[in-house]
């Protein structure tokens, strides 16, 4: 069981195959970012005279510098958002038992099941109406709404094995339920925030039908709705398409590879406790 | 380690109220601060989530959820009371049967495979192998990455003459090459298999964290006592793993039934309607048919089936998981 043994070092090999497999799209992607669109070797043999021209065009051509600012401001201010106030709602629905509180509790989980599309146009015709379409306030105001009843579940799982005594001794010192919150019980949920903070952070990064609906005729954009238009300007370049997806990706895996360890304990730890 | 999870917490709802109760006559009878003063502040803790939510979710849901007994078309201001009408056509709608039809096939292929291949995944990488670290990182890597930048990297590699056909020229025969995405059965597969690739890393680390959870004993003692590898998965992994096995159920059948950013930038749907979801079909019918109403009943199907799959596993499982402890 603890030595590196014959049986060990097969399985090594094996995993190491699959993870090529599943690596092999990725290969492709960068090794056809850094070839010649004139360069007509196979698509599988590594480029031999890498260059660096289809990313400067492609910066150029997708806008995606301003895509880029947009994408961080909007995932900054919504996750933001969505910490504070479900963390806030997360403390009377696992604290108090009433019957207000059971009922918000199912209000609030009812979320999780009602598909976006529902809502979608009634929604859109009210951020229309508030005269916010084509601002990135709509996206913010629609994710901090969205993503209540996620972050609340799991605020509300770690809410409950989170003793109460450092609350209770708090009070009893006479701080009020609001300090209480912020002083005490909010620090005390920081893993469960790092949690958070991915998943959403993922999901409104990556998210491309709101904003996609939401900035259309605008000139403003999100990192995959500039790729998407992008994707269709030049169908067929492939070389420069690439390279252009590889710019989009790369803010989101540095930031992966960089805290990869958080990251994954933050995806697994959250949802299981 | 198995703690917090969502089964445990409805388990652990009843004892919790009871500690509730007996703390909070305890400190009442010392001190007189805590207990009833503190509880309606509580409430206001709420009020910018719910209306956030409400605004958000709620209100415009039950807007659009009227609307699918109307014959709006989501431009015109005139509408009228239809009843039943737009779920009846339903029935005879070969668009929305075969979109149903394929939403069930891709959310029952990918729960099933998905996690199959996530907790082999899990096995492989929770052992003593070298490389265990890189390669967890690299096998989870594709699932943050943008839905959108997948789906059109995966587009360039199943084209007729793209890096999959270019793959098998080098290595195999050239029957095998195919139109991945142009075949209807094949495109089907083709979407399934993607989701797969993207999304089996998210559930290899959920039973990860299960794995890693159950204790060094456990193992030592099933090989102590001569159990097979699948013996022991089975009968001791397996039930350890329950919880975890819960989350990525639903969520992979969620994700399944609701699927629509890489079907919509691979194939939109095609060829014909062989890959058609009802996502897909529903944003179809709201802003290119201008059927909403009609969009808007397939939303409530759609609402429904997520409901009470992911409910009835959810129950089913839960259930398995109590009898296992």
């Amino acid at each position: 069981m603890n030595r590196y043994s014959l049986r060990t070092l097969a399985r090594e090999i094996v995993m190491i195959a699959v993870t090529a497999v599943v690596a092999f799209p990725i290969y492709v992607l960068i090794n056809l970012s850094l070839r010649d669109p004139r360069d007509g070797s196979s698509i599988i043999a590594p480029t031999t005279s890498p260059t660096l021209h289809n990313y400067a065009a492609a910066w150029r051509e997708a806008g995606l510098a301003g895509a880029i600012v947009n994408s961080v401001v909007v995932t900054a201010v919504s996750v933001a958002l969505i910490v504070i106030i479900s963390a806030m709602a997360a403390y009377p629905l696992a604290r108090v038992t009433a019957r207000w509180s059971r009922w918000a509790f199912l209000l609030v989980m009812l979320g999780l099941l009602l598909p976006f599309q529902l809502a979608l146009l009634p929604l859109y015709q009210t951020i229309r109406d508030l005269h916010l379409l084509g601002t990135l306030w709509s996206l913010v105001l629609f994710y901090s709404g969205l993503q209540v009843p996620f972050a609340t579940f799991l605020y509300m799982g770690f809410l409950r094995v989170v003793p109460r005594e450092y609350e209770e001794a708090a009070l009893i010192d006479g701080a009020g339920p609001v300090q209480v919150f912020w002083r005490v019980v909010f620090p005390l949920l920081r893993p469960v925030t790092g949690t958070v903070v991915i998943l959403n952070a993922i999901f409104i990064w990556n998210d491309f039908l709101t904003p996609f609906l939401y900035l259309s005729g605008s000139d403003q954009q999100t990192i995959p709705v500039a790729i998407f238009g992008f994707l269709g300007q030049f169908v067929s370049q492939w070389n420069l398409v690439f390279a252009g997806l590889v710019i989009a990706m790369l803010p989101i895996l540095i930031v992966y590879f960089l805290m990869q360890r958080h990251i994954i304990k933050g995806f697994a730890g959250g949802l299981k406790g | 380690m198995a703690q917090g999870f969502e089964g445990e917490v409805t388990q652990s709802a009843e004892p919790g109220r009871r500690r509730a109760k007996s703390s909070s006559a305890g400190s009442a009878g010392t001190v007189t601060r805590p207990g009833k003063r503190a509880r309606p502040v509580l409430a206001w803790f709420l009020i910018p989530a719910l209306a956030l939510y409400a605004f958000v979710v709620l209100v415009p849901s039950a807007r659009g959820a009227a609307f699918a007994f109307t014959d709006w078309d989501g431009l015109n201001p005139m509408r009228h009371f239809v009843g039943l009408a737009n779920f009846r056509k339903m029935l005879e709608d070969e668009a929305a049967r075969d979109a149903l039809r394929q939403t069930l096939i891709i959310a029952v292929a990918i729960t099933v495979v998905q996690n199959a291949v996530g907790l082999l995944l899990a096995l492989g990488v929770h052992s003593r192998i070298k490389s265990r670290n890189v390669l967890r990182v690299l096998l989870f890597a594709p699932a943050v990455m943008t839905p959108v930048v997948t789906a059109a990297l995966w587009k360039y590699i199943l084209a007729p003459e793209g890096a999959l056909n270019g793959l098998i020229a080098a290595i195999g025969p050239d029957s095998w090459q195919q139109n991945w995405l142009g075949d209807p059965t094949l495109a089907l597969c083709s979407v399934v298999g993607i989701i797969i690739w993207q999304f089996a890393g998210y559930s290899m680390v959920i039973f990860l964290a299960g794995l890693q959870g159950i204790p060094q004993e456990v193992y030592e003692a099933a090989s102590v006592d001569g159990a097979s590898d699948w013996r022991r998965l089975r009968h001791i992994i397996l039930p350890l793993l329950a919880p975890a096995t819960t989350i990525n159920l639903m969520l992979s059948i969620i994700g399944g039934l609701k699927l629509f950013d890489q079907v919509w930038v691979m194939t939109g749907g095609g060829p014909g309607t062989a890959t058609e979801t009802l996502s897909t079909l529903i944003y179809k019918n709201a802003f290119q048919f201008n059927e909403y109403a009609y969009s808007v009943a397939l939303a409530i199907v759609l609402t429904v089936f997520v409901a009470v799959i992911s409910g009835g596993q959810y129950r089913l499982l839960h259930r398995q998981g109590r009898a296992a402890r």
